[in-house]
């Protein structure tokens, strides 16, 4: 998705005055909260937990290249066949060749936020493949002709009266209901057929493990092994932080993950594919695919702190914990990833002059950081993003570093400096205020300021003032 | 189409940015599930697979049959597939010869020539290779003599399952069966039928997979 129109401002304000918004996702987000606490109630199990999550993923970011090429090695020996990206554009590129090499005009996709990164489906609907999106979430909003709202429950935005129109209206034969079983029936009679007939497959990745080149799946519906077991021809798409070491890492991690995500000590499949189908067996795909897309990772990573953020899980925990998320949706993020792990790495996969206002959604309360299964300092990386988005020409890391630099808010904080500095001005200038402050006209960043807060009332004498008078006392 | 210059520029580009290895975490810091007894494990097992709506039926391994008999005739599917390399797979004729049961459905074909039928299966029976009682969950490893889309396709599936093959923790079953050595092409954990929350968060069972899971332990 690119969004080089993108009002940050007018989407939060949209999203704000739409109730259904609020109370779809307060709801939802009440109830998966409630369920992460009730499974890790055990607070030195959860710390040791999360410890050791953040020490494998960090011990993976420290020897990244190597790992990516034993797993791209075992891959290859276990009959995977492993493709490099750099940039979505190569990645969609990959997945239509090996498309039109099996002769698949259509494609079941297990649920994949790389593929909502890539723009997959848009791309092979221009190239005459027909996407059919499989898990119930995704299903529902393809139809609905939306993006997800949420990394992995993408129609949390959608109460089941409105899924119950979608249906009807787009699924040919639908009746109407509200009935969530009776909702459910439809998506499976209509996916089934799909799935049968399908020449291929597409899924993302949870784990992809070095040791054994064996790509983990993890999933609830039994869609993702539908999209992976049936069709002769099976492509994974994986980010490059999705590699881990060894298979012995795998238990902590999926914990962490299932139990971040939806409360669950264990999703209901957990699908290792090692290989195609071997010698003998009667069924499994053909051929399996694994493409590995960097799209701006790389240059993330080579940032000592930012790459904190490539240990990320897309658990969503801290979506689903952040107030302003909750309040305002993920559709208002304007971006594949929504939510504090979205305002940190979308501003770097995107530019800082594209999606650096994304930061700025945030108190910096730490409520994610204090949910995060692998302790990403997301509220550190958060003010790191908007320091780069005032970064001085020739500083900065980022992409589209300096590019939120205002003249307006430069001078501010250098009069402000001086100021500070310069005792008899600055008492000059209190007094001013004392005087004036409240008479300020609301004009200009004070009227932006005000526009969603009460101005704060201007005392009529200073505090140094009022010590210097009165004295200090002990109470 | 080469991807080659892209996997160059990609490793060229991480390996300049590259740091020096974090260590090895000590095996005392990471986190493990705590060992159990085998009956606590059968315990938790069952208590854990019941909790995602699995039914799980403890049954002596002499008895087993009977028991299965007793499940069919309750549910009365019309067929019943089976993987022909199952341990099981000689009993399934006796046991469904009796007037009532299901109509034996062997999986020998490749899946090109099954699919239809399979497609239209009402109910299927696999071996599990191990349980996990921590997680509650079964592992399975399809293989030739018990192909993948068994445990998948079916609306109702039947696992079998030895008391003894029961793990305390995943990371165990791991080392019991030697995995990080030699992986099956595939491996599936199952905890429970196919489930979905994406409407509402309503918990909503068989929405891919099968509606129903049930679990025979022997023991």
């Amino acid at each position: 998705m690119k969004s080089d129109s993108f009002d940050f401002t007018a989407a939060l304000q949209k999203a704000l005055a739409d109730p259904q918004i609020g109370g779809n996702f307060r709801g939802a987000l009440d109830g998966l909260r409630g369920k992460r606490l009730a499974l890790f109630n055990d607070a030195e199990e959860l710390a040791s937990l999360r410890a050791t999550g953040k020490a494998l993923k960090a011990r993976v970011l420290s020897r990244l290249p190597e790992l990516l090429t034993q797993l791209e090695a075992n891959c290859e020996k276990n009959g995977i066949r492993v493709h490099w990206a750099e940039t979505t554009e190569q990645a969609n590129r990959i997945v239509l060749s090996i498309l039109r090499e099996c002769g698949a005009d259509m494609v079941v996709k297990g649920k994949s936020m790389v593929s909502e990164e890539m723009g997959l489906n848009r791309f092979l609907e221009q190239n005459g493949v027909e996407p059919v999106e499989t898990d119930l979430g995704e299903f529902i909003i393809q139809l609905a002709v939306e993006p997800p709202s949420h990394i992995t429950a993408p129609a949390l935005h959608k109460n089941k009266l409105q899924v119950a129109e979608i249906f009807h209206r787009c699924v040919p034969g639908a009746p109407y209901t509200e009935n969530v079983e009776e909702l459910n029936a439809i998506a499976r009679t209509t996916l089934r057929e799909k799935f049968r007939t399908a020449k291929a497959g597409l899924s993302g990745v949870n784990f992809a493990i070095a040791e054994t080149g064996t790509l983990v799946l993890v999933e609830n519906e039994g869609n993702g092994r539908m999209c992976t077991h049936v069709p002769p021809v099976h492509i994974a798409l994986m980010g490059l932080e999705k590699v881990v070491e060894k298979l012995d890492d795998l238990p902590p991690l999926m914990r962490l993950l299932t139990g971040s995500a939806t409360g669950q000590l264990l999703s209901t499949y957990v699908n290792a594919i090692t290989s195609p189908r071997a010698e003998g067996e009667l069924d499994g795909p053909r051929e399996v695919h694994l493409v590995i897309l960097d799209n701006g990772r790389s240059t993330m990573f080579a940032d000592p702190e930012l790459s904190g953020a490539l240990r990320c899980l897309r658990c969503g925990a801290c979506l689903n914990n952040c107030p302003v998320y909750v309040r305002v949706g993920g559709h208002a993020y304007g971006s594949v990833y929504p939510g504090p792990i979205g305002a940190v790495i979308t501003p770097q996969l995107e530019g800082i002059d594209n999606k650096g206002d994304l930061a700025g959604a945030s108190s910096l309360c730490g409520a994610c950081e204090e949910v995060c299964p692998v302790k990403i300092p997301l509220a550190g990386h958060l003010r790191r993003i908007r320091a780069e988005g005032q970064a001085a020409p020739g500083e900065g890391c980022v992409r589209g570093a300096g590019a939120k630099r205002s003249l307006v808010e430069r001078l501010a904080w250098t009069a402000w400096a001086y100021t500070e500095t310069h005792p008899r001005l600055r008492e000059y200038l209190l007094r001013a205020a004392a005087l004036m402050g409240d008479k300020l006209p609301e004009v200009g960043p004070l009227k932006t300021w005000t526009a969603a807060r009460t101005a704060p009332r201007v005392a009529p004498k200073s505090l140094r003032q009022r010590v210097r008078e009165e004295g200090i006392r002990h109470e | 189409m080469s991807s080659t210059p892209a996997r160059e520029a990609i490793l060229t580009r991480l390996a300049a940015a590259c740091r020096t290895p974090a260590p090895v975490p000590a095996p005392a810091d990471i986190w493990d599930a705590p060992e159990l007894d085998a009956p606590k494990r059968l315990e938790l097992l069952a208590k854990r697979l019941q909790a995602v709506r699995t039914e799980v039926h403890v049954t002596p391994e002499k008895q087993w049959k009977a028991k299965l008999a007793e499940l069919l005739a309750a549910r009365k599917p019309a067929t019943l597939a089976h993987g022909t390399g199952a341990w099981f797979a000689k009993d399934l004729p006796g046991i469904c010869k009796k007037p009532g049961m299901p109509a034996l459905t062997p999986y020998y074909e490749d899946v090109d020539q099954f699919k239809d039928a399979l497609f239209g299966v009402e109910a299927s029976i696999t071996t599990a290779r191990a349980g996990i009682a921590e997680t509650g969950a079964l592992l399975l490893t399809p293989d030739a003599g018990e192909p993948r889309l068994l445990s998948l396709v079916p609306p109702v599936h039947f696992v079998v399952l030895r008391a003894r093959d029961i793990a305390a923790s995943f990371a165990g079953a791991i080392r019991d069966l030697k995995l990080a050595e030699a992986m099956p092409a595939n491996l599936v954990l199952i905890s429970g039928p196919s489930k979905t929350a994406d409407i509402e968060l309503t918990l909503t069972f068989g929405v891919h997979g099968p509606k129903e899971l049930i679990a025979l332990i022997l023991t």
